[in-house]
Order: C-alpha cells, then structure tokens, then sequence
C-alpha cells in the first residue's frame, strides 16, 4: 500500500499538526477575548514576542536536527543584541547590521569547531562558549543602554500599510531568503543524515563533519537575527545573563512544543515557529483569562510541561517493549 | 562505540587534570597574594566548595546514566523555602530540615517517573518540573508571608563546627561523598547505574528493572539538590527565591570538569568533588585580583571548554 503524499507528511509531522491545530484555536480565543478585540496594535504586539522568541527556536532546531543541541544560543543573542547597541546607528546602519551577522557566525563557527574539530560533547561545547560569550556581551556593553537607529526600529516593529507587522514580514524573508535553499541543498540533507543515522551518512559518503560545523554556523546566523531584532524592540540591550538563559531554555521547549526530536533527525523551522508562538500564546491567553496573578507562573509551567510531555512521550509510540529504549 | 568502564583506573587521567589545575590556582594566588594560603582561608573556601559539591554529587549520579537534571536551581530552592515555611510556629522548629529533604526526594521522584516510564527526555521534564515548582513559590510566598528565616539548627548545620576546625557544610560532604562512593564502586545498583549509562536496553534485557534504577538515581539527585538547599539557606539565614539559578551551571561544569562523560556510562566522583573546588578556588582567585565580571566568565567558559579538549577525545559513532 502507498500512502499519498499528504498521509506521509502528516505521519511524519503529527505533532507539528497538533501543535499548529492548538496555536490557531488558542490565537483565535486570545484575539476574542481580549479587551481590543483584533487590532493590528495587539497583533503587531504578539507578532513580534513571537517572531524574536521564533528566531531562537530556528537557531535551537539546527543543531538538534543534527542531534545536537546548542545552550549559547540565548548568549549569541544578547552578544549581538550588544553589538547592534553600539554600532545599528547613526549614518553606519548596514555596516552594524553587518557586524552584528559577522558576530552571530564567529560564535557559530567557535561552537561548530569545538564539537566537531575537538569532538566536545555539544552541551559541553555550547555550556563553556556561552560564558565566554556572555563575557564579551559585558566587554561591549558593560552597562544597560546605547543607541539604535530609531527609522530602523520603526521600520522593524510597527505594522506595513497599517496593517501586517513588519517583524511577520522579516520572519517570511528569513525563511525565504535562509531556510528554504537551506533546507533543499545539499547541505541542508547532509544535515538531517547526520541526525537520523550518523553512521549511515558517514558510509555514504555524507560530509558530516562540514554539516555539523555549518549546523552551528546558521545557528549562529539565525541567533544574531533575534539578537538585532531584541534590540530594536527594545531600543538598547543589556548583557544579561539571566535573560539569555531564558531564551535558551524556552527555545528548546519550543522546539520540543512544534514537534522537533531531540534524538535528531525529525523537524525544521516550521516545528520551531509553531512552538514559539504557542509558547508565547500560552502566556498571553492566561492575561485574557484574567487568571489570578499568582497562579499565573504555576498555571504557565503545568501547561509547559503538559505540552513538552504529550510532545515527546515515547512510550505511545513504541510498537514493542524494546523500541522505547530508542 | 562507548566501553563498559567499571574501573577506577581508566578515569584517572582527567582527576590528575584537575590537581594540577588546583595546584597551579593555588600557586597564583598565593603568589598575588600572600593571605591565600592562610588555613582560615582555605577553609572559608573549602566551605563554599561543599554547597557546590553536595549539588553536584547530585548533578552526577543523573549524569551518569546519561540523562540530567535541569531542575536542580528550584528544587534546591524548594527545599528551602518549604522547610523554613512550616517551621513557623513554636516548637516546629525541627520540622525544617526533614520537611526539605522530603520535597527534594518527591520532586526527584516525580522526575525520576517522567523519564523512567513516560520516557520524556530529562532535559526538557526536568526543565518543566522547574517551571512548575517556581510558579509553585510564587503562589506560597505570594498569597501571604511565610518564615524564611532559617532554623536554629540549619544555622547550625552550615556555620557550626562539629568537629574542631571543620566547618559542618565540609563534614556533611564529606559524609555523602562516603556514601556516594561506596554506592557507585561497591553496590549493586552502583554497577546497574554505569550499565544503564552505557547501554539501558542491555540492563532491561538481563532482566534488571532499569526503570526502577532511573527513578532511584533522580530521587537520590533531588535529595542532594535539597540538602544544598537548606545548607545555602542556613549560611545565608534565609530561603529566598531564586537563591539557586546561580548553582545549576556550576554544578554541571564541576561534573564536567571531573571528567565524567555527559552522555553517561563513564566517571569518577572524585573527580566530580575536585571540580567543585576548582571551580570555588577559581572564582575566589579571580575576585582576589578584582578582575572584571566579563574577564571572569571568559576565563571560566575558556576552563569549561578547555578543560575536557585535555581529557582525551570521544569517539564518533
């Protein structure tokens, strides 16, 4: 028996289906219960939450497809965001933004050659490059400020025409520009091979060790992206430590959320921007809710968990008692 | 293809590492400064090196069946925040400290069954057990004002001095550092944890509950994380949120840094116990010569980074 195309993809992307389903009913209740109703300021609002958090979800899901993982992420992002504060100004704008991508992929790079040059564990790799780039993010910016191009941010976070924001339309020009001939090149399969069976692509003749290292290398790219983005939301940056942690570990949970594997293999940025806006929507449903303000982190965590749990229960997929050993 | 080590000897290439590191930390600072190898000192140290080291006995006894526990900064924080919670009120005083150690061994657990049975990666159910129990601290400390004072006896367990000159923070490591090593190199569920680290479906197929070895492991972890709790809480007089984000990454590195492999199977605890102190000696080093906040993250990632490229390669699959 074939399975036509549509039967294949949904086996395939079960979750990502589930999790897109939830997003559309959620975002639908979100915009009817809240007190202004659909406007573009609500939406451009939740937009570009969604978009910054869906950029560190694109950088996580790389390296994971790769069967890999990237805890420096959050640190890329504050290091670039550092960066944009001291050079996205005045009459040297493409020239910032050109630093600011330069930085993202050094970073990358360091990662891509300690995992696979120095064949460090990958949490390991990404634990220790993030301190050091948190270090160099407070050699930048020592303390919070700087200065961002106001036409620039302006530009970025408000709505086009009035009407679609601006930061959905950046995150359909990555995709575009970025993910798409990534995805289809060669590159890009070599990728999902080294994730789905290492071994397997080794025999085959895949250039495992050029995928990886490029795996973190975009990780980088798409982490500087979120890092600019941060910092013409909120018009400075600031080297904080807490905050990229945070970003870190809510990028692998949205990963986990759209679906993506952590074993490898499995996922993409579709799976990553679906978690990250879900993720983003949970906590804005429950302001609509008007849940009390001190159940809110309790209520926020349990639908966490509840959500990365059904993502990635194993044991309802094993067909034997043996398979759940993976 | 990883190897069944169940030897000592094949871990001791990265313990040397880190002597010589400690070795030559010590001599830098003692050279910068000639009160850095003062016993009372060394001591203040040794005793801020034994919060950390208890929290990563715990980090490690996860980590070597090859799964880990990302919800040790409010686990510990838990056990502190509760157990001086229900000490308020006469005569409840010495309810503190069991109280803690039972939350710490339930979240363990509880975590132990999401990764043993639902088979939910540890990172990310132990990432959102995190989530759950802070959300848990802000309702207890939001909806009206619990003690947070430490216990007379939790003071006592992390400023007192049992035995003459020895802070009691060091013997409570001391003694669980015992325990730990007779667990991992002389019982049987010692030997069952490499082996799960190793290979778990050969563990299930010999007809061992492997299951059960997992969720025993998280709950033995949770139960450190909580007596680091209440141990932190005690030197600092009270339980206060947060108070552990700061100790989850420098309780990995000291794993990391002691040589056990982060996907499990392979380790030395007194490796583990080492890289506590390094990391203490070296934060302490770098405060002394007053070097900047960003100087001190660069040099600690370039020690995490630098460190295991010294141990020796892993192998690819």
């Amino acid at each position: 028996m074939t399975l036509s195309a549509s039967r294949l993809w949904l086996r395939y992307n079960s979750i990502l289906a589930v999790a897109s389903a939830v997003l559309v009913a959620m975002f639908v209740v979100f915009l009817s219960l809240h007190p202004r109703g659909l406007s573009v300021g609500v939406v451009t609002t939740s937009a570009n939450k969604g978009v910054l958090l869906a950029l560190v979800a694109m950088a996580q899901v790389v390296p994971v497809i790769t069967r890999g993982l990237d805890l420096s992420v959050g640190s890329v992002m504050v290091l670039s965001a550092c960066v944009a504060s001291v050079s996205v100004n005045g009459d040297h704008v493409v020239l910032g933004i050109l630093a600011v991508t330069a930085t993202g992929l050094a970073c990358g790079l360091c990662n891509g050659v300690l995992v696979v040059v120095g064949r460090l564990q990958p949490i390991v790799a990404t634990l220790g490059t993030s301190a050091i780039f948190q270090g160099l993010a407070l050699l930048i910016r020592p303390s919070p400020g700087g200065e961002i191009s106001d036409s620039l941010s302006e530009a970025v976070t408000e709505p086009i025409f009035g009407a679609v924001p601006a930061s959905l339309v950046l995150l359909a020009g990555i995709l575009i520009i970025v993910w798409i001939p990534f995805r289809k090149s060669t590159f890009g399969q070599a990728c999902y091979a080294a994730g789905s069976s290492e071994g397997a692509a080794i025999l085959s003749g895949v250039p495992v060790g050029l995928a990886k290292t490029g795996a973190y290398v975009l990780a980088g790219f798409f982490a500087a992206m979120a890092g600019l983005l941060l910092s013409l939301v909120t018009l400075s940056a600031e080297a904080s430590a807490t905050q990229a942690g945070l970003y870190t570990l809510n990028s692998i949970a949205a990963v986990v959320i759209g679906g993506t594997l952590l074993s490898g293999g499995v996922g993409g940025a579709a799976s990553a921007i679906v978690g990250a806006f879900l993720l983003r929507t949970i906590g804005d449903l429950l302001f609509v809710f008007k849940a009390p303000a001190l159940w809110q982190p309790l209520f926020e965590g349990l639908i966490l968990l509840l959500a990365i749990g059904l993502a990635s229960i194993h044991v309802l997929h094993a067909r034997s008692r043996l398979a759940q050993f993976g | 293809m990883r190897h069944l080590v169940i030897s000592r000897s094949a871990d001791l290439r990265p313990v040397l590492v880190v002597l010589v590191a400690l070795v030559s930390i010590v001599a830098a600072g003692a050279a910068l400064n000639r009160n850095f190898l003062s016993a009372g000192y060394l001591l203040q140290q040794l005793q801020i090196a034994a919060f950390l080291g208890v929290l990563a006995a715990g980090a490690m006894i996860v980590i070597l069946l090859g799964h880990i526990d990302l919800s040790l900064p409010w686990t510990l924080t838990v056990a502190g925040m509760v157990g001086t919670a229900v000490a308020a009120g006469p005569g409840r005083s010495a309810l503190a400290i069991p109280v803690g150690l039972a939350c710490g061994l339930a979240i363990g657990v509880i975590n132990g069954l999401g990764v043993a049975y639902l088979r939910i990666p540890a990172i990310i159910f132990t990432l959102g057990m995190n989530t759950v129990l802070q959300g848990l601290m802000v309702l207890l400390t939001g909806g009206f004002a619990p003690r947070t004072e430490a216990t007379p006896a939790m003071a006592w367990l992390a400023n007192g001095q049992l035995v003459p000159a020895l802070p009691n923070p060091v013997l409570v490591w001391l003694l669980l550092s015992a325990g730990i090593l007779v667990l991992l190199w002389r019982s049987r569920l010692g030997r069952y944890m490499l082996a799960v680290g190793n290979r778990e479906v050969a563990v299930y197929l010999s007809g061992i509950n492997s299951h059960a070895v997992i969720v025993a492991c998280f709950a033995a972890a949770g139960l450190c994380s909580a007596i680091g709790g209440l141990l932190l809480s005690g030197y600092s007089g009270k339980a206060y949120q947060a108070m552990g984000d700061a100790y989850l990454l420098p309780a990995i590195a000291a794993v990391v840094l002691g040589g056990t492999s982060i996907q499990g199977g392979r380790g030395s605890y007194v490796g583990t116990a080492l890289g506590a102190i390094l990391i203490v000696l070296l934060q302490s080093v770098l405060s002394v010569i007053q070097m900047p906040e960003a100087g001190r993250q660069i040099i600690y990632g370039l020690v995490i980074v630098a460190m295991p490229l010294l141990y020796g390669r892993t192998v690819p699959a």
